[in-house]
């Protein structure tokens, strides 16, 4: 007897139980193309344009402040004692953290065959190269004399001496570097395909040299893809556990220490689960703009929107989770300075930084509540919003919290402090914002913004073993195009 | 316009499923020199072609033994042999506090390897090959299938391939050449 198919039992069975199209409106292939190499190839918009000049003018900030703190001194951001880690490693923290999301994206989600991460990965992977680039900026100018930053590496030096490698803050400079080149790579590995779509479309010298030359030759030959495939799953494999590792090692520079509210075993679980939420927040934050500028609605649909809501509450919950654990821990443990930090110096509204607490516990635990609500969900500009005030800004004090809480009340009360951040503590951390824009919306314009290739082969014809009925509309989009499709075929004869 | 040596006649296909169907014939036919181009890794092709699996992984696994050889020799050697420095009271090598750098140099020299492997195996990058000089290829990396069987493959004879192409089904069945210049050099 023949395999019984989903029609046999009727045409309601059968839409129940048929899945959400990953690409929305019967778009094939080319129309794929078209669309995409359009954000690249049609003339400059307008918004991004303007975007791009001012989050440009707001990223000089960072070399401006740079240039002044070097040269004056690190005394010009408000760290004094007993608080000497304030917003630096705030911003450092908040900043890799938000590149987590982009490597759950392109490898976790991909190990696990969550088909709907093609449209994303690529955006994703971007704000992660560029979210570790900002990130960097900080600990590489708090050792104070930058230029002997270079004594963090192991290079034989005139002291005959080497690093530490016991010391966190040094597992942390591997950690972090060897994030940022696999990442890097991982990246450019995907791109290379999709620079050939482009190079094959050129029409310009200038275009074909630049996008051929990044394209490295890529034909789309089988014996190519085969190689090609197989280490992309091993790069992924990679990046699954390093990206679990590199937050639980910076988890570490606190952990490790003996600082009544950083020294627990929750912080690296703690880490990574507040990491891939922030990371989320700022996906969506940044994706909903571009989506709704660049009208990218059949690719980048509410299915995915829905779903990364879905693992913002997901990992928003984890995050509460662990900040009443924190909590009972403080209690239970029965250590009283620990039990001091938690009550006296974060929750109790006589505390110096209560509303930093309320803020984050408000922006992580709270807000991503509302993501239980289909209707909310679904909601692009709701998400959008939800997102933006919520875990961007709570994660951003969750580190805040963490840091100067835990010792802007040293043991003894005469050296009780308080930090506030200086002009240029807060220019800085602007700069860095505008940084990462800047680069994301250089991002969108000269590189292909959604992975082409991965989003053809989840269409419904990609799939050789696919039931005709599926394919009936496939690519119907296409015929619509086909005027310019035979433009295209001449101009490259 | 001159030409070079005969380098493959190819043929176009319009879908995925068609091309998958045409390379299962031409490795029944026995053609070894031949290639498929997509613009997306087809599911199930590798075995349409009857290719092996990828080693590529071997060269991962040899980055990764490289990488964590090279993070012990380094922690072994600076903290143990050639400048021992009592810190925190703990001991001069020990494997837990080792462990994040062992880890993460791991992984980068795995990954140093791997997108070495893509380069290596596939030996790329190349600034041209022969197949880019059929104008209708450019729809490769777009939305056209593509089937080449190379001129070096032993059972290579022109009209017997035209043939074949034909009967599986491929459109615009073009002899392609090498550029004139390769030969030169």
């Amino acid at each position: 007897m023949a395999d019984p198919k989903a029609s046999d039992f009727g045409p309601a069975i059968n839409n129940k139980m048929e899945r959400k199209p990953l690409v929305l409106n019967n778009r094939g292939y080319h129309w794929i193309t078209e669309h995409v190499c359009s954000m690249i190839e049609a003339p400059v918009n307008f918004i991004w344009l303007l975007l791009t000049l001012v989050s440009g003018l707001v990223a000089t900030l960072v070399p401006i402040q740079l240039a002044y703190q070097v040269s004056t001194g690190v005394g010009v951001w408000g760290l004094n004692n007993p608080v000497f880690w304030a917003w630096d490693i705030t911003n450092f923290v908040f900043w890799i953290g938000i590149g987590h999301a982009g490597t759950l994206i392109s490898a976790i989600l991909f190990l696990t065959r969550q088909k709907w991460r093609t449209s994303i990965n690529r955006a994703a992977e971007a704000m992660t190269i560029f979210a570790v680039i900002c990130a960097g900026i900080f600990p590489a100018f708090h050792v104070g004399r930058v230029w002997y930053a270079w004594y963090l590496f192991p290079i034989p030096n005139s002291n005959v001496i080497w690093q530490n490698f016991k010391s966190p803050l040094l597992w942390d400079v591997f950690a972090v570097s060897t994030y940022f080149t696999v990442s890097l790579l991982f990246w450019f590995t995907g791109l290379v395909p999709d620079f050939a779509t482009i190079r094959d479309r050129a029409k310009n010298k200038i275009r074909k040299f630049f996008y051929g030359f990044l394209a490295l030759g890529w034909r789309g030959s089988n014996r190519n893809w085969q190689h090609y495939e197989k280490a992309y799953l091993i790069l992924a494999g990679i990046s699954t556990p390093l990206v679990l590792s590199v937050h639980s090692i910076v988890s570490f520079d606190f952990a490790t220490s003996v600082i009544p509210g950083w020294h627990t075993t929750i912080f690296p679980p703690y880490f990574v689960a507040g990491a891939i939420f922030g990371g989320f927040a700022m996906v969506l934050t940044l994706m909903i703009p571009v989506r709704a500028i660049f009208k990218l609605h059949d690719l980048f649909t509410i299915k995915h929107i829905d779903n990364m809501a879905k693992i913002t509450l997901f990992t928003g919950t984890i995050v509460g989770y662990a900040y009443c654990m924190e909590f009972f821990v403080s209690a239970y443990s029965g250590n009283p300075y620990e039990a001091w930090v938690f009550e006296n110096n974060r929750l109790s509204l006589d505390a110096p930084y209560w509303w930093a607490y309320y803020l984050m516990f408000t922006g992580n635990v709270f807000a991503p509540q509302l993501f239980w609500f289909k209707k909310i969900r679904q909601n692009p500009w709701l998400v959008w919003g939800i997102c933006f005030i919520g875990p961007n800004v709570g994660m951003w004090f969750e580190r805040f919290v963490i840091i100067v809480t835990s010792v802007h009340r040293d043991f003894l009360p005469g050296s009780w402090g308080y930090f506030s951040p200086t002009w240029n503590d807060i220019l800085l951390f602007v700069g860095t914002i505008g940084l990462f824009m800047f680069l994301f919306l250089l991002f969108i314009r000269f590189l292909p913004s959604i992975t082409m290739f991965e989003v053809k082969a989840v269409l419904p014809e990609a799939d050789v073993h696919c039931h005709p009925n599926l394919l009936k509309n496939a690519g119907k989009s296409d015929v619509e195009s086909k005027k310019d499709e035979s433009e295209t075929v001449e101009a490259h004869s | 316009m001159s030409q070079g040596k005969l380098f493959a006649i190819a043929a176009e296909f319009q879908t995925a499923k068609d091309l998958y169907h045409a390379a299962e014939k031409v490795r029944d036919a026995g053609y070894k020199k031949w290639d498929v181009y997509s613009p997306f890794p087809i599911h199930g092709m590798d075995e349409a072609m009857g290719l092996g699996r990828s080693w590529l992984s071997g060269l991962s696994l040899l980055g990764g033994i490289a990488g964590f050889t090279s993070a012990f020799v380094l922690i072994y050697y600076t903290g143990f042999i050639d400048y021992p420095t009592m810190v925190q009271g703990k001991p001069f090598f020990a494997f837990e506090p080792s462990f994040p750098i062992l880890f993460e140099l791991t992984i980068l020299l795995t990954a140093f390897a791997t997108c070495g492997g893509i380069l290596l195996f596939n030996l790329l990058p190349r600034w041209n090959h022969p197949m880019f000089n059929w104008d209708r290829f450019a729809r490769v990396t777009d939305d056209k299938f593509f089937l080449a069987i190379e001129s070096d493959d032993p059972l290579f004879i022109e009209s017997e391939i035209q043939q074949l192409l034909e009967e599986i089904g491929g459109a615009e069945i073009t002899p392609i050449h090498e550029d004139l210049e390769e030969d030169k050099s």
